[in-house]
């Protein structure tokens, strides 16, 4: 099997699956007094400083959501719903993941003023988002990389600017495709709020973390026992929070290196691509090396799906998320329409190899010869 | 681009013909605090230590935060190392220092040559800086008495160092430099605010705990080991002192008159204190008592508490209300800890109405009701150690 959709989701780590089966054992309520509460609550906390150190912030930063979706909408809503009273403007970008952009759709419909940002020539200029932001600016969100080009937003830069101007403005990073894949950490990305997700980074599905820095304030979404320090209520699911923690502290231990080495499959990639007759790339070569997109001349994107399914190489088309429906965010980046009904996100983690990379562009130059010549 | 930090000490150049020892401290602990992250070169010169980084992997934010928890550091310039030449001075100053020019309105230059060798004299490093950086800032105007950025240049022997960046240090004395304390630790939010006070002042902080299983929980205690390794930011090293208390609250429930309690309890934890203090060569106890904050800590509570101890007892946070106490604990971050809701032993066996006006008299007559002494030896002798390591995060709670 080759699989190189590792952005829609990651095969999870036997270390994270291990994670969950101990903690599925201690069942205990992390709320519990007794000592079967205390074991639980135990691996809680451990999870929660292994990931409050792989973004370089402490731990009571830290809360555990059911998922980056979660966390999206809770960052979204919550710096509306805390600031917007008087400051009704708010400013992202026209290639958000739709955890993001369709709060921004429901906030509009509430009275917001949604300003988003388009890319001028396949990438963003930190400039134009400075600009858009105003004294009437309640809230900031963009993501660092995005999930169907893999290209990388000026987020530090951006918000740097940002919160010196307006400081009272806050900034929101959906950081989920660049977690622990790209070498930045929360400072880097002056980043109030930073949403991540565990099944992305080999955990499990239903788990994810919106970090929020010390002294921001904003309303939660669940209210109910008050755990995660009242912000976000629920009993805390310690397995998934085990995995996710037992994750995070073997990835980030070697990042630099897995990020070095999927940094010369995408440039593998990128030259065989470049190589053979009718492949071309949509991502720009500065973007992040685990998201990779490319098209095939003349070859719809499902039918090329399904074509590389058989030879049990997994591939997504666009993004999984939009399930089919045509990309807006490709159009955003310049990709032309017939481009973009045929293009592949070809997505690596680090256990993927340069011979399954051959694999590919041999099966994608099979397709082109019985596809094309049937048509 | 290597980036270094200088750390002025301030209280420490007034002391005179100890004014090295105070130094030496300071660079021990410096060099302690920062060994986790990596090798540095230090150096210091005119009541200022320069750190600078050996590998180019030390990020130097998280270490400027760390040298920012340490006592006896007033302030704290990063500055950049360039080489000794003109060009350089001029040129990479400008990137470097870009960020904090662009906000700012006003500016002066300042220069100083260690060496006098140097070809340009001061008043000229100053004019040429500032005539490039006016050039590309036009924004900025020079003002030589208040300006909103000095830009520091200073000519060493091997390098030059451009600096304009001041962030606060912790202040204070460095620890080890007056004496040791034990510190009463409960797990309340005054008492690691007390222990914080007298680190400030360059004491060598231990802390002891007394905890009640079962009444109390292995949670209460994890969360006063918490307590103390976020106070080990600032204070150091701790030696953390736990003390089995259960027996002791049951004979005082069982022989001593009820609304002494309290008062009682406090006295033996004074004692046992003291023992381990005499133990452990420390020469006083630090507790967080605020006055009248409870009824154990009224003036007439305080007195009896004071007459069982032979030794100085320390409570920083007597004067303070709980507010102010609560701004230094989020300071410090151990708020969010200290509000954890877990019993601790001060609030086991308490009186329905204790005595808020206790006659010293009555409370050593209730006291002596029993003869708490064997117990008093046996909680000292089972006590149990455990090094709490400056900057580790050891507890899960």
């Amino acid at each position: 099997m080759v699989y190189f959709d590792n952005a829609a989701t990651t095969q999870p780590l036997p270390c994270a699956a291990a994670a969950a089966v101990n903690a599925i054992e201690n069942f205990g309520n992390p709320s519990s007094l007794h000592k079967l509460g205390l074991n639980a609550s135990q691996i809680v906390s451990a999870a929660r400083k292994s990931v409050a150190a792989s973004l370089g912030v402490s731990e009571n930063e830290i809360f555990f959501t059911s998922g980056a979706t979660e966390a999206d909408n809770t960052a979204v809503f919550g710096a509306a719903y805390s600031l917007g009273k008087r400051k009704k403007r708010i400013v992202t970008t026209t290639v958000e993941h739709p955890a993001i952009a369709e709060p921004m759709k429901v906030l509009e419909s509430e009275g917001y003023e949604i300003v988003r940002i388009s890319p001028r020539d396949g990438t963003f200029a930190a400039e134009d988002i400075i600009s858009a932001v105003d004294d009437n600016t309640c809230l900031v969100s963009c993501m660092l990389c995005n999930n169907e080009t893999g290209d990388i937003l000026p987020i530090g830069r951006a918000f740097r600017q940002i919160k010196k101007r307006f400081p009272r403005v806050l900034t929101h990073c959906d950081m989920v495709q660049g977690y622990l894949k790209l070498p930045f950490k929360a400072k880097d990305l002056g980043a109030d709020m930073i949403s991540i997700s565990g099944h992305k980074v080999h955990a499990l599905k239903g788990i994810g973390a919106l970090y929020i820095r010390k002294g921001v304030h904003i309303r939660g979404l669940v209210y109910g026992g008050g755990q995660e320090r009242g912000f976000r209520s629920g009993t805390e699911s310690v397995p998934l929070i085990a995995a996710f923690g037992a994750a995070v502290d073997k990835l980030y231990k070697n990042m630099d290196s897995r990020s070095t080495y999927v940094r010369s499959l995408s440039d593998y990639l990128r030259e065989r691509i470049e190589q053979t007759e009718g492949l071309h790339l949509n991502s720009r070569a500065d973007g992040s090396p685990y998201v990779n997109s490319i098209y095939v001349d003349g070859l719809r994107s499902e039918i090329m799906l399904h074509f590389l399914e058989e030879r049990e190489i997994y591939v997504s088309s666009g993004s999984a998320c939009s399930k089919g429906k045509k990309s807006s965010v490709l159009s955003e980046y310049g990709v032309p329409d017939r481009a973009a009904d045929s293009t592949l996100r070809i997505s690596f983690c680090a256990e993927n190899t340069t011979a399954q990379i051959d694999e590919l562009i041999d099966a994608l130059k099979a397709a082109q010869s019985t596809l094309l010549s049937v048509k | 681009m290597k980036e270094i930090i200088l750390c002025k000490y301030g209280e420490i150049a007034l002391k005179g013909l100890n004014k090295s020892s105070f130094e030496s401290t300071l660079v021990k602990n410096v060099k302690r605090r920062l060994r986790r992250f990596g090798k540095f070169d230090y150096w210091r010169s005119q009541s200022t230590l320069y750190i600078s980084p050996l590998e180019d992997s030390i990020d130097m934010d998280e270490v400027l935060e760390a040298v920012g928890k340490i006592f006896g550091i007033v302030k704290m310039y990063k500055a950049l190392e360039v080489d000794k030449t003109m060009e350089a001075i001029l040129g990479d100053t400008l990137d470097y220092l870009a960020d904090a020019l662009e906000d700012a309105q006003t500016f002066k230059v300042e220069a100083k040559r260690a060496d006098k060798k140097f070809p340009h004299k001061s008043p000229e490093i100053c004019a040429e800086l500032g005539h490039v950086i006016l050039e590309k800032f036009p924004h900025l105007s020079v003002d030589v008495h208040e300006p909103d950025v000095t830009v520091f240049v200073e000519i060493r022997e091997k390098h030059a160092f451009v600096n304009a960046m001041k962030f606060d240090g912790a202040g204070g004395l460095p620890i080890g430099t007056s004496g040791r304390g034990m510190l009463l630790l409960s797990g309340g939010i005054d008492s690691p605010v007390a222990g914080y006070m007298l680190a400030k002042r360059g004491m060598q902080i231990q802390a002891i705990h007394f905890e009640a299983p079962p009444y109390t929980s292995e949670r209460a205690r994890l969360k006063v080991e918490k307590l103390a390794e976020e106070i080990s930011e600032y204070c150091g090293d701790i030696a953390f002192h736990c003390v089995p208390f259960t027996d002791i609250q049951v004979a005082i429930r069982d022989n001593c008159p009820e609304e002494l309690f309290t008062i009682i309890m406090r006295r033996l934890m004074m004692e046992i204190a003291q023992r381990i203090c005499e133990r452990e060569n420390c020469s006083c106890l630090i507790t967080g008592e605020s006055l009248g904050q409870v009824a154990s800590q009224t003036m007439g509570a305080i007195v009896c508490t004071d007459a069982a101890c032979r030794m100085p007892v320390f409570r920083p946070c007597i004067g303070m209300d709980k507010s102010e106490i609560v701004e230094i604990a989020r300071k410090i971050d151990t708020f969010d800890t200290s509000i954890l809701p877990y019993e601790d032993c001060c609030t086991v066996f308490t009186p329905k109405h204790p005595r808020t006006r206790p006659v010293l008299q009555d409370v050593i007559d209730g006291q002596n009701q029993f003869d708490f002494e064997p117990m008093i030896a046996e909680a000292v002798e089972n006590t149990k150690f455990k090094l709490i390591r400056c900057g580790e995060r050891t507890v899960n709670l």
